[in-house]
């Protein structure tokens, strides 16, 4: 496996040209940009990570004149804070992003989704939108950004959640196929990209897909934002090149007491101390959409567990089985082992449980509640039973 | 209980009456009272020409469109595990001595109502709370007494 090491650098935020950038992205034909992210390898930052370069060109293939191009702020995995923080800091990076993306795929309109809980920035970000718009007019070009609330709904980071809610609509998952590259937002073809995915396009375009690669790892290309909190001397954001491990992470952020780190939220992976060494930190290790949780060894597991099903038996939209009941008989039954009042060899039907909905739920949120599930209760059994 | 009055009319005017329009004029009827009214959502109803069990269904949907009875100042506390970790507790705990209800609740007079919520993106500076959009951070049940009392001046 490929080893980085920790290495610190700063391009999300480095101030740029963001006219100069643009003009370049312009000049440059449809084509030409998508084989840019495509050699870039660049993957979405949001957490799922699928090929930025295969999202555009997808939706770029579609002949509908009506295209969208979509910006998901609505970060509310427990744990990030990297995209408030890109929209506070460089929301020109996001806006411009969003213009070339438009141009990649033939879009001519943006929307911004922001989660309810960022609403405070909107004054700036409106401001700073307009100044966007005035450039974009001045160097010629057609596209047109616009911002919708969310309203409290972790369920409406899921793609096709978002567009309903969007569209006026509950916050429920559609089923796919159709994906969104042919059938989004409006029943029109759209490319929905994370809000540091946009910045990261805008770097490659800046910088070259060629520059951009000699970052990170052949399976996760670049440098990511990371959002660190927990047991640690130095929380908050920090941008990282992929590749190192959870060991190394842990020398610089944790407070020498670390027992575990839960790699990717809520949905994530728990990593425990002793795979800090062999586990890499990126898609041939364990992906993350940047949050970061450090424990160290006075934090009860058991506490971390309940917290986050308490979570996801909240946050689940209740559409489909698997995840409404799934989720509310792993906190039901996490309690009853706790309690005593079931058996410690009921964790392995939890597990079959989280396992049937990986399979059956319908969206991704049901889909991953077995990584925490799975990866706490295997990894730290003791402390759930007793 | 707030008279909704021309808000309807004029949100739909500024939004439009489609059902895309929906939720920007729900969020802000929310944003000026708080809560949504039946009788607002009603109107809502009328005026983009769905029916009320629409508006309602989409309404409670959503954690921030409440369609119950809230304070002036919605006070918002993370329980998601960094707060919690954090001190939470002591938090919550501060804030019902202060205003004297339990969370779920609204003060008497209606300044003021306590709830829970899920993580609000500040785990570095945990931990934190919103009051109405507003994010406090870094709290400490000195510091959240002080900005409530802040808050009970205005």
């Amino acid at each position: 496996m490929e080893n980085k090491g920790l290495n610190k650098v700063d391009l999300i935020f480095e101030k740029i040209d963001n006219r100069e950038v643009l003009d370049k992205g312009f000049r440059m034909s449809r084509d030409e940009i998508i084989q840019e992210m495509l050699d870039s390898g660049l993957k979405g930052r949001g957490g799922a990570g699928f090929p930025t370069g295969m999202k555009w060109k997808f939706t770029a293939a579609e002949k509908c004149p009506d295209k969208y191009i979509v910006c998901n702020a609505d970060e509310g995995e427990p744990g990030t804070f990297k995209d408030r923080e890109i929209l506070d800091r460089v929301s020109n990076k996001v806006h411009g992003g969003m213009a070339i993306a438009g141009k990649a795929i033939g879009a001519k309109k943006g929307i911004v989704y922001l989660r309810g809980e960022y609403r405070y920035l909107l004054p700036k970000l409106m401001i700073e939108l307009d100044a966007f718009h005035k450039m974009i007019k001045e160097i010629g070009y057609d596209f047109n950004i616009e911002y919708r609330m969310g309203s409290g709904a972790y369920i409406c980071g899921e793609e096709s959640a978002l567009f309903e809610s969007i569209e006026g609509f509950r916050g429920e998952p559609r089923n796919k196929p159709p994906y969104p590259t042919v059938s989004g937002v409006f029943g029109k073809p759209t490319s929905i990209n994370n809000v540091e995915t946009l910045v990261t396009a805008m770097m490659i375009i800046q910088h070259g897909a060629k520059n951009f690669i000699q970052y990170g790892t052949k399976d996760s290309r670049g440098s990511k934002v990371f959002s660190i909190s927990g047991d640690t001397p130095t929380p908050g954001i920090f941008e990282l090149e992929l590749g190192m491990t959870v060991q190394q992470f842990v020398n610089e952020f944790g407070d020498g007491d670390t027992k575990a780190v839960q790699v990717g939220g809520a949905s994530g992976f728990c990593v425990p101390r002793k795979k800090f060494a062999e586990t890499i930190i990126g898609f041939e290790g364990v992906p993350t959409g940047g949050s970061m949780k450090l424990f160290n060894s006075s934090r009860s597991m058991y506490n971390v567990l309940h917290n986050y099903l308490d979570f996801f038996t909240e946050e689940s939209c209740g559409q489909c089985t698997p995840c409404r009941v799934g989720c509310q008989q792993l906190l039901k039954g996490v309690e009853k082992v706790k309690k005593g009042e079931a058996k410690s060899t009921y964790l392995i039907e939890l597990m079959k449980l989280a396992d049937t909905m990986k399979i059956a739920a319908k969206c991704g949120l049901g889909q991953s509640v077995g990584n925490a599930f799975k990866s706490i209760v295997g990894n730290f059994k003791e402390e759930i039973i007793y | 209980m707030y008279q909704v009055g021309n808000l309807v009319k004029e949100l739909s005017a500024k939004h439009g009456h489609a059902r895309e329009s929906l939720m920007p004029i729900l969020q802000a009827i929310v944003q000026k009272h708080n809560y949504l009214t039946d009788e607002a959502m009603v109107e809502v109803a009328r005026e983009l020409d769905i029916s009320a069990a629409e508006v309602y269904g989409t309404a409670s949907f959503y954690t921030f469109l409440d369609t119950q009875v809230k304070g002036k100042y919605v006070i918002r506390v993370c329980k998601t595990i960094t707060c919690s970790m954090k001190g939470k507790s002591d938090i919550i705990h501060t804030l019902e001595e202060i205003l004297k209800i339990k969370v779920g609740e609204t003060t008497p007079d209606s300044q003021f109502s306590l709830v829970e919520t899920n993580c609000i993106g500040w785990c570095h500076k945990a931990p934190a709370i919103l009051i109405n959009e507003l994010p406090y951070t870094e709290l400490t049940p000195e510091k959240v007494s002080d900005i409530i009392k802040d808050y009970m001046q205005k």
